[in-house]
């Protein structure tokens, strides 16, 4: 029986009145008395020398304010990047400077130049466009193998290549790998690349600087999923301002994936340009801007390699991946292809031997960082096509290969240094089966060839890290953050109450889900509960929402906070009844005496705390109001197992998605509707990668794939009605409230299943295609299905050499039974 | 968006007077126009709106049996108008962009500007369609064939505007659409027209030259009519077809054929 109300139940999300209803309050709604309007000039051109910036002509130009160029910020800080990787040397990584406009170089299309200020938005912008940049073109590098070549143009002259780091994962296991590969009897080699993506937010970012003279306090109002990592980043690194005279607000936010985390120039710039003019000064992202300006996600080469012994055990995997960093580091960007990606390699099966290498690469393109998923949909997916791609070889079932080197016994150990604390993979394979009617396929494959078409089916697994993470851990990883969360709990005298948590909401519902947590807990309706986010001016110092994090870490953050007000209001309670608190229940909103009919409303407690009267003040204090950090001690392990069925047009190469059902484990569900309409967006955005996107560049640098005319986004015709079930459910062993984590499962787990079924119809009709390149587009197929596979115009890596599908994704002749 | 003056004339001699001002230009539905002027590549002193002339909005039949659909008709109205008199023509309406541009963009703005992945010039030039051109010199006649100069260009003349477009009805006709994945427009697509005297076939999105005649589809259709007859013709020469992101020149050639052929079994 379905619950009504607390923790289970799916009350229908309260944000969606005023989201629905055009009623919400973004920043781009936001407008301060008197501000005035910034405009970017943007680099044109991928790599270029900066010989001069002619500002006379646009000085002159009606409406101008100011207009500011690097030299304008001699001695602010670069935008820092906020996780250090070690190399397999021990050295640090090479870390350029990012300056807030460019300094001597210009070094991606969209690289700001110059920044107008003026009256209006239409002013400056004209503005803008007088400007004379006298930029001398430097050949990009775009490639990334080519960009770690010997002599290929530098990024940034003052480092000593365009190598990052060279990152081994773990370096001790490497010769143990090595040798289970050499001895292994079979070996399955693939060479692939996971596509460079724009995260695309229905929001584009948006900033606003304010300055308050009469206590020299600044304001951002920006667009951000973590309101206080921008206040330390922009504070601390960039601006000198310290934190507690500045506030940064993040109102609602209309979607983020990742791309919103970062802490970016334009918010910076707004800020300092508001102190330094005595004006507020805004900037809203255009939708071409936001293709140049947001940072990408993805784009990895990777060559994998998975070894088995004559029983089909898993015995090793080795990888080599190339992760474009772009031309700067933006905020998490380094550990998106290591912690994020090598702590996952082991997927959901007990290979006793994993070694992952990664070569982080600085190219002349927008800089990429964490995208819905981040690094574990780029594990996933290698992991999960090789396994699928060694099934085929062998000749066995793809699901009894999985199944046989699943890992069943938990807490689990990887070679890859995390612990899965809990998780049963074979019960969601199980749930998934009952689910798509496997014994069917093949009478359904029959349908479609009668009429011409080519029937696929996929299955795969995934696993993923949620929950970051252990403050301790990830500082020994590199990172420069903690990675807790906090929530207050602020009870009013009337009983009511508001949580001013540190996650913050862009879509995910929390104002719904976290009230019925708290609700729950004491037993009130959950309209009594206000989810308060997005102000560092109200919430303590929160690390925000990315990750699939909020429910696991700040939910459990305020779970300690409303113990704590219970375990006070108890007290009040005990008193109030004369009775000892040891004997005071609360339940459904009233405190009783075990074994008595005494009681009195939780209404009694609040007001007494707040007017106390009689109340015990010689104990404890008056009010209710509480505070709790919480510090995961694990990451938590969503997985499941996820299926669909494809029909290729061999006529044309076109895929059609005709079914895709996903079995998650998320532990403990708060509200069932808003997990499933998380996984729905997940399995949108991870068929639109397998399907559909494809960020693209030219060989000069030029962002081919700059407008929504060429970047094809996922649409609802695109897509199945998915059949998504979470009633395998393990929880989490190290949380209070036992959840995992569900935002980025169907990002995760659906591109392989994707591709491998359609590698299963292309095989069906007879073309031995071991591999396509997402995004599996109709050419792309089609080509793939001609034995080619034209680049199509750009210039990013294929992942092998050569022009022929089996020489791309193969490579020459490692794939070898011995 | 630069600055402009705006005019919205209610009739069609006050509109080319209009557009005879210095730097002015027509706007016909702004499915095309409006965005590109958002992005500041176009601009004009002066944009004439067509929007407010009701003599160019419509559907009627002439004399000679031919669909005459003024050219500042919606891509709305053609696909329910013309469901009965021209089914196929009311299908490329009807599969145009989405609700919004379907009921802002014109026959007579999207063959004026002809893109070359544009639906309505394939429909005119599959179809033998006559261009109504209304000017400072009064009205020109224009057959499509003599129309359609490649990529953007057209026989248009300066200050000339689309007042209507007349479509002799085929005997059978069907309009197949593969579309390009990110933009909704054709990659390729092939209308085939059956006339009591001869197929017409015409490609659009294909060509770097903009819609073209496929004229070894039609005279292998004149003699044949049937999917097969196009499955045994070698494809355009890739060469001359656009390359990019979403397909190179061998794959567009490639679905000339098979689009060709969907549309004659089709029809």
């Amino acid at each position: 029986m379905p619950k009504d109300t607390g923790i289970g139940a799916s009350p229908k999300r309260r944000e969606d009145v005023r989201f629905l209803t055009g009623k919400g309050r973004y920043t781009d709604d936001i407008n301060v008395a008197g501000q005035a309007h910034v405009v970017f000039l943007r680099s044109d051109v991928a790599h270029g020398r900066i010989r001069g910036i002619d500002t006379a002509a646009a000085e002159e130009m009606e409406g101008v304010i100011r207009i500011f160029t690097a030299k304008d910020f001699e001695g602010v800080g670069g935008i820092p990047c906020g996780w250090q990787i070690t190399d397999r040397q021990g050295n640090p990584m090479q870390e350029p400077k990012h300056p807030i406009l460019a300094e001597g170089k210009v070094r991606h299309v969209g690289d700001p130049i110059a920044a107008v200020v003026a009256e209006t938005r239409d002013q400056a912008r004209d503005a803008a466009e007088v400007i004379v940049a006298d930029i001398e073109d430097l050949p990009a590098v775009i490639d990334m193998k080519k960009a770690v070549a010997e002599g290929a143009p530098l990024v940034h002259d003052d480092l000593t290549s365009n190598l990052c780091y060279d990152w081994g994962f773990v370096e001790e296991n490497r010769e143990a790998v090595d040798r289970a590969i050499s001895g292994a009897a079979h070996v399955t080699t693939l060479e692939l690349v996971n596509n460079r993506l724009v995260a695309n937010p229905m929001e584009p970012r948006v900033a606003v600087g304010d300055y308050a003279f009469h206590d020299d306090s600044s304001t951002l109002y920006t667009t951000s999923q973590n309101p206080h990592v921008i206040r330390l980043l922009m504070g601390a690194f960039v601006l000198n301002i310290p934190e507690h005279k500045l506030r940064v607000v993040a109102p609602d936010v209309g979607g983020g994936f990742g791309t919103k985390i970062f802490h970016y120039a334009e918010e910076a710039f707004c800020t300092f340009a508001a102190k330094q003019l005595q004006r507020p000064v805004k900037w809203t992202s255009s939708r071409s801007e936001a293709f140049m300006s947001d940072a990408h996600g993805r784009d990895h080469v990777t060559k994998i390699e998975l070894a088995l012994d004559a029983d089909h055990n898993f015995t090793a995997v080795r990888t080599e991946t190339y992760a474009n960093m772009g031309a700067y580091l933006s905020t998490f960007a380094p550990s998106v292809p290591t912690w994020l990606h090598g702590t996952l390699m082991a997927g959901n099966y007990k290979t006793p031997n994993i070694y992952v290498n990664v070569k982080a690469v600085f190219t002349n393109t927008v800089p990429v960082d964490a995208y819905r998923g981040a690094g574990r949909p780029e594990a996933t997916f290698q992991l999960e096509r090789v396994i699928d791609m060694a099934a085929r070889e062998l000749g066995v079932d793809p699901v009894e290969l999985r199944r046989k080197n699943y890992v069943t016994e938990f807490p689990y150990a990887t070679p890859v240094a995390v612990e899965y604390d809990t998780g049963d993979y074979n019960a969601t394979m199980d749930k998934l089966l009952s689910m798509i009617d496997r014994e069917g396929f093949a009478e359904r494959r029959r349908e479609s060839e009668a009429r011409g078409k080519l029937r696929g089916l996929g299955i795969n697994a995934y696993i993923e890290a949620c929950g970051i993470a252990p403050s301790q851990l990830v500082g020994q990883l590199g990172a420069r953050a903690g990675l807790y969360e906090s929530a207050t709990v602020r009870v009013n005298a009337t009983g009511g109450l508001v949580v001013m948590t540190g996650s913050h909401s862009h879509g995910q519902g929390h104002e719904t889900s976290f009230a019925q947590v708290v609700a729950d807990m004491i037993g009130i309706n959950e309209d009594q509960v206000e989810i308060v986010h997005g102000d560092t001016a109200n919430s303590p110092m929160g690390m925000g929402t990315y990750g699939s994090r909020s429910l696991a870490v700040g939910g459990s953050a305020m779970v300690k906070a409303t113990e704590k007000i219970i375990a006070k209001a108890k007290k009040i309670a005990a008193h109030l009844m004369e009775a000892s608190e040891g004997d005071i229940e609360l339940k459904e909103g009233r405190f009783t005496v075990a074994g008595t009919d005494k009681s009195v409303a939780w209404g009694d407690v609040t007001l007494a705390a707040y007017v106390p009267h009689n109340y015990p003040l010689e104990e404890i204090e008056p009010g209710l109001e509480e505070t709790a950090f919480y510090d995961p001690n694990n990451f938590t392990y969503p997985a499941g197992a996820y299926a669909c069925e494809v029909e290729v047009d061999p006529e044309t190469g076109k895929v059609d998605v005709l079914a895709f059902a996903a079995a998650d484990d998320f532990g403990n569900v708060v509200n069932p509707m808003i997990v499933e309409g998380q996984v729905h967006g997940g399995l949108a955005q991870g068929i639109g990668q397998a399907l559909l996107e494809n960020c693209a560049y030219d060989e000069e640098g030029q962002l081919l794939s700059a407008s929504y005319m060429d970047y094809a986004m996922p649409r609802a015709h695109d897509l199945p009605m998915f059949q998504v079930d979470h009633s395998c459910q393990t929880p989490c062993t190290h949380n209070p409230l036992g959840v995992k984590g569900c935002g980025e499962a169907g990002a995760i787990g659906s591109p392989p299943s994707i591709v491998n079924a359609v590698i299963d119809a292309l095989h069906s009709g007879g073309h031995d295609v071991p591999h396509i390149d997402m995004p599996l587009t109709p050419a792309r197929v089609w080509h793939a299905m001609q034995g080619g596979a034209a680049n199509l115009g750009s210039a990013q890596p294929a992942a092998g050499s050569g022009n022929t599908t089996h020489d791309r994704s193969v490579g020459a002749g490692d794939t070898a039974t011995h | 968006m630069y600055d402009f003056e705006l005019v919205k004339p209610k009739t069609l001699r006050e509109a080319v007077a209009a557009l005879q001002a210095e730097d002015a230009q027509a706007l016909g539905g702004g499915q095309t126009l409006l965005p590109t002027m958002k992005a500041r590549l176009a601009m004009a002193e002066q944009f004439v709106a067509l929007s407010g002339i009701d003599e160019i909005k419509g559907v009627c039949l002439d004399d000679d049996g031919r669909i005459c659909i003024g050219g500042g008709t919606t891509h709305a109205t053609v696909a329910r108008e013309c469901a009965e008199s021209y089914p196929a023509l009311a299908s490329l309406a009807g599969r145009i962009g989405d609700p919004a541009v379907r009921n802002r963009g014109t026959i007579g703005g999207s063959i004026a500007n002809n893109d070359p992945s544009a639906c309505y010039p394939a429909g005119a030039l599959g179809s033998n369609a006559t261009i109504m051109a209304e000017g400072p010199n009064g009205t020109r006649e224009i057959a499509a064939d003599d129309f359609f100069l490649g990529m953007f260009t057209t026989a248009l003349e300066e200050g000339e505007i689309v007042s209507e477009v007349k479509f002799p009805v085929p005997e059978r006709a069907r309009y197949e659409k593969f579309i390009q994945p990110a933009s909704r427009f054709p990659l390729v697509a092939a209308f085939v027209a059956k006339f009591s005297d001869g197929v017409r076939v015409a490609i659009t999105g294909a060509s770097s030259s903009g819609v073209f005649r496929w004229t070894e589809a039609e005279e292998a259709l004149s003699a044949d009519w049937s999917p097969d007859a196009v499955k045994g013709l070698t494809a355009p020469d890739a060469g001359e077809m656009i390359s990019d992101l979403h397909g190179d020149g061998a794959y567009r050639a490639h679905l000339v054929k098979v689009m060709t052929a969907r549309a004659v079994a089709a029809a």
